[in-house]
């Protein structure tokens, strides 16, 4: 269970290539980019949840000096050639019976489907006169009934968001009669039900979205700077929509300020300014997001219901599920927008469940698109460890040791779980130790008894995950590196995927340099750009450090023996006999035999004289790395301990522990700096964020000061536990990059619970602000 | 209407033509071509566009440029004491891995220098109190605050 060594550069906290830049205020982001007699774009949206258009004025906002062009859903809809993602494949026909995607549109095409439709998009001389003429374009809609909410959309499923649909689902697992199951659950000697749900929440990345996009008509190419998390979807996502030539399109990801998922795929207002460039041409258009278009149309996450059925015995074994997901995800997802699929695999998470039988469906609402949130199948940890401790309540044993009780453990692995994963390497029951040890449960429920005689409310909550990080299918199956030593022995390596502040400036490097044997700062990362980026995803799924660092792995080692064999002809020397330290190569044992890698360099590029008979000239080389699951496994366990208020319904979080196993870790700073950004999304998701809407589809929450991310206060210092098992991915990392994200929300959930059940109170939905918990301690009788 | 006026940042001239409603966050990327002032709420709660007005902390985007004639304006390009250099708050923020995209970065930083020049006795609370508004999404605010607690250090340090 050790970790393994440390390396001279991996699992070392390496101080981050990318801050001095980005802490002086050098960093370039999209809206950093000025080109020569670039315009700018507002977009005209929709202030009605639904309804048809039937007035659609632009010859005022025309006549405004400084405007350019105005676009409708006229002018640029018939443009679309082909409107789907590389990831989710060509879209279903519209009548396939197991989901839809929504009709594709990049502004709304004579009626509008929610709050923030797109409708017209203004080009101006700059983004001032465009908002001016965007206000001055007069938008008549006839309203109709929106549907809102999953209430509504599973009460009334005759209702359709979309008419050119048979149906109002984007995707549908049905319901499965299984006798032996149904009859097991009828005589399961206890059998709990529970619907748990998930407040709306979306993604905020602190920069919003923004594209320039400029269309060379002479050279016959389209350049895109894009704030995105994948340059080559970008690329080709855009050659498909306008049926333009793939090679001739470039796109370019600088820096990118966040994304946690909502950056993945191009969005209709991006795939809109596709359009609107392309048929510009020679003026490049800039479009740069404001913070209420982010928060009311770029994308939302989380609206979710789980209802959940476990059968267990007396002892507390859990003898099976039924689980049933229920998702709202809005009117135009990117694609079929749901992770219910991927939910029901992920069901059964660190436990052994003999069944679980899932059933879901993802239903269209008239609000704004369900795009990936960080960990976007995360329902079913939420539903799940939260039902543990329902279920715990319900048959009176401690909610820790049921989970003892059904935690896979060692001497199980490989574990496959019944919805067919394989667990090759991982460590629920140990992440669950250490994060006892780290908190004393018995001090912790002394204390809890103590404040609970002064009228003080304390709670506990446990959640435990195995996260399926590294996703590797389809297009996400594999990433490349190509490394380049130059003529001067430095290193300049070209990624297929590139950051949105994760870091890989920097641990990417930490690989290369392990493995290559040279100083990391004579590595340079070059990232997100179509022109030099071999093909890839991008970055999602907890992918980099797995993925892109096996690419890097295996680039470096191939490097590395080039180098060697020229280094061994020069020094007359077996490569076995070498050794590389500070990129220099020397005979073991005889170090004043030696060569530095600058002129072994020099060899490979200049003097084909000095080198083996039969070599290829140059020093560089290129990898592709696949692992050898579709997942590689990583785990935790997290630890919340609260204090709520009686009186106000506030709760104050008092320790956070995080004990996970990410297999070797490469940085450990970037590690924990991953978990805490995404423990602290999760605490959001629970005790602030609610991206709420009234009945007519209206939303109520369109700054921050109504959209309430987590600041610095309301967050404790979260402790950390690392156990490292090595993963059977190169080099032994697990991917870690939303685990905190998914497991937080049930971990402060349960505490809350363990805080108030006492009192009767058995909260199952989100948010859990000081209001929802007032009235539910009011509710049962509870309130002081 | 437009109007020419000068602008000092981080101690150089800028003289611009701006129209009375442009917001400051705005002629500092836009006109004075400096971009490491972010804009990212544009109704003042974000903290990313902070900039130090006369050495006070304020937020660019809820100023008009024109107010800003006749006042020294420093901006996160402006901390550092030399190219090439951190300031100690800059530097406590790369050791502590105080921030990931770096979007939201230079707002916490000049908030932060500011804060810590006026407040070096700040309670660990006070420090909290204080960052509070600057939003961040990517780093938990944990890295921040450890931050903040290495920087306070130093200037406490440094002070005796």
């Amino acid at each position: 269970m050790s970790g393994q060594a440390a390396g001279r550069y991996v699992g070392q906290s390496i101080k981050r290539k990318e801050d001095p830049r980005l802490l002086t205020g050098q960093g370039r982001y999209v809206d950093d980019v000025q080109l020569p007699n670039m315009a700018h774009v507002a977009f005209v949206r929709s202030n009605i949840a639904r309804g048809k258009i039937t007035n659609l004025d632009i010859s005022e906002a025309l006549q405004v000096p400084g405007v350019i062009a105005i676009y409708t859903g006229d002018d640029l809809n018939p443009y679309i050639k082909e409107y789907w993602h590389t990831m989710g494949g060509p879209r279903p026909a519209l009548d396939d019976p197991s989901g839809a995607h929504p009709p594709a549109s990049v502004l709304a095409p004579g009626d509008v489907r929610f709050v923030g439709d797109p409708i017209a998009m203004v080009i101006a001389e700059n983004r001032y006169v465009a908002e001016d003429a965007a206000e001055m374009v007069i938008v008549d809609i006839d309203v109709e009934e929106p549907i809102i909410g999953l209430d509504m959309a599973v009460a009334h499923p005759e209702m359709k968001v979309h008419h050119e649909l048979n149906k109002n689902f984007s995707g549908i697992m049905p319901y499965m009669e299984v006798p032996p199951v149904d009859e097991m659950m009828a005589s399961a000697p206890h059998v709990v039900t529970r619907r748990f749900k998930q407040a709306r929440a979306t993604n905020v990345p602190m920069e919003p979205r923004g594209i320039i996009v400029k269309h060379d008509r002479g050279a016959n190419e389209i350049t895109i700077w894009s704030a995105t998390q994948n340059a080559h979807e970008v690329r080709s996502f855009c050659a498909r929509l306008i049926g333009f030539p793939a090679q001739r399109i470039r796109a370019i990801a600088g820096d990118v300020g966040g994304g946690f998922g909502q950056k993945m795929m191009v969005s209709r207002d991006e795939a809109a300014m596709m359009i609107a460039g392309y048929l510009l041409g020679d003026r490049p258009i800039k479009w740069i997001e404001d913070r209420r278009e982010s928060l009311i149309a770029a994308n939302q996450a989380r609206e979710e219901w789980v209802d959940v059925t476990m059968a267990v015995t007396p002892e507390g074994d859990i003898m099976g599920c039924r689980v049933n997901f229920l998702e709202d995800v809005g009117a135009y997802p990117p694609g079929a927008g749901g992770g219910a699929g991927m939910s029901a695999g992920m069901f059964p998470g660190p436990y052994k469940m003999p069944v679980v039988i899932p059933q879901g469906t993802s239903y269209f609402t008239n609000t704004c698109g369900k795009a990936p949130y960080r960990g976007p199948w995360m329902m079913e940890t939420v539903a799940r460890e939260q039902m543990m401790d329902h279920v715990a309540a319900e048959i009176g044993i401690d909610p820790i040791e049921f989970r003892r009780r059904n935690i896979i453990h060692q001497s199980d692995l490989p574990y496959t779980t019944c919805t067919t994963l394989v667990y090759d390497v991982v460590t629920p029951e140990e992440t669950l130790d250490q994060a006892m040890e780290m908190l004393d449960l018995a001090k912790f429920r002394a204390e809890q008894e103590k404040a609970r005689a002064e009228g003080r409310l304390l709670g506990l909550g446990v959640g435990v995950y195995i996260e399926p990080s590294a996703i590797a299918f389809g297009i996400l199956s594999s990433d490349q590196a190509n490394v380049r030593m130059d003529e001067n022995g430095k290193v300049l390596v070209a990624l297929s995927s590139g950051s949105h502040g994760h870091s890989i400036e920097t641990t990417m490097p930490q690989v290369i340099a392990e493995h290559l044997g040279c100083d990391i700062d004579d590595i340079i990362i070059m990232q997100g750009d179509t022109a030099s980026a071999p093909i890839g995803p991008g970055t999602g799924g907890s992918r980099t450090a797995v993925i892109v660092g096996g690419a890097c792995q295996t680039a470096a080692g191939k490097l590395k023996a080039k180098i060697l064999e020229i280094a061994a002809h020069t020094l007359e020397a077996n490569v076995d006999d070498l050794e590389v330290n500070d990129s220099v190569v020397s005979v073991k044992g005889t170090p004043a035999k030696q060569l530095p890698f600058a002129q072994i360099a020099a060899m490979a590029y200049m003097m084909p004289e000095m080198l083996p008979e039969g070599m290829e000239m140059g020093l560089e080389v290129s990898a592709r790395y696949k692992p050898a699951g579709s997942f590689t496994y990583s785990n935790a366990t997290h630890v919340c301990t609260v204090e709520v208020d009686p009186k106000t319904g506030m709760v104050k979080i008092l320790r956070y522990i995080v004990s996970e196993d990410c297999g070797q870790m490469i940085n450990p700073m970037v590690v924990e700096g991953q978990i805490a950004g995404g423990v602290v999304q999760g605490i959001g998701g629970v005790l602030f964020e609610h991206m709420i809407y009234d009945k007519d589809g209206n939303p109520l929450a369109t700054t921050f000061l109504d959209y309430l991310v987590p600041t610095a206060p309301e967050i404790p210092d979260i402790e950390y536990g690392h156990i490292q098992t090595m993963s059977n991915s190169l080099g032994g990392y697990k991917g870690m990059g939303e685990g905190g994200a998914i497991v937080s929300p049930p971990t402060v959930a349960n505490a809350i619970h363990d805080a108030v059940k006492h009192l009767g109170v058995h909260p199952t939905d989100f948010p859990l602000g000081p209001s929802q918990i007032r009235d539910l301690l009011v509710h049962a009788g509870a309130a002081v | 209407m437009s109007r020419n006026i000068t602008l000092n940042i981080n101690g150089a001239q800028h003289t611009v033509d701006v129209e009375d409603r442009m917001l400051l966050s705005d002629a500092i990327r836009e006109k004075a071509g400096l971009t490491g002032t972010h804009v990212a709420c544009e109704h003042g709660v974000c903290g990313a566009c902070t900039i130090l007005l006369d050495g006070e902390a304020v937020r660019s985007c809820l100023m008009f440029t024109v107010q800003a004639a006749g006042h020294e304006i420093t901006t996160v390009e402006g901390i550092a004491p030399a190219p090439g250099e951190l300031s100690v708050v800059q530097r406590a923020m790369q050791d502590n891995h105080g921030l990931q995209c770096g979007f939201c970065t230079p707002g916490i930083v000049t908030s932060l220098t500011a804060y810590l020049r006026d407040f070096p006795n700040a309670s660990d609370d006070e420090l909290k109190e204080a960052l509070s508004g600057n939003l961040c999404r990517c780093t938990g605010y944990m890295g921040i605050i450890n931050a903040a607690r290495q920087a306070q250090k130093e200037i406490q340090g440094s002070a005796k």
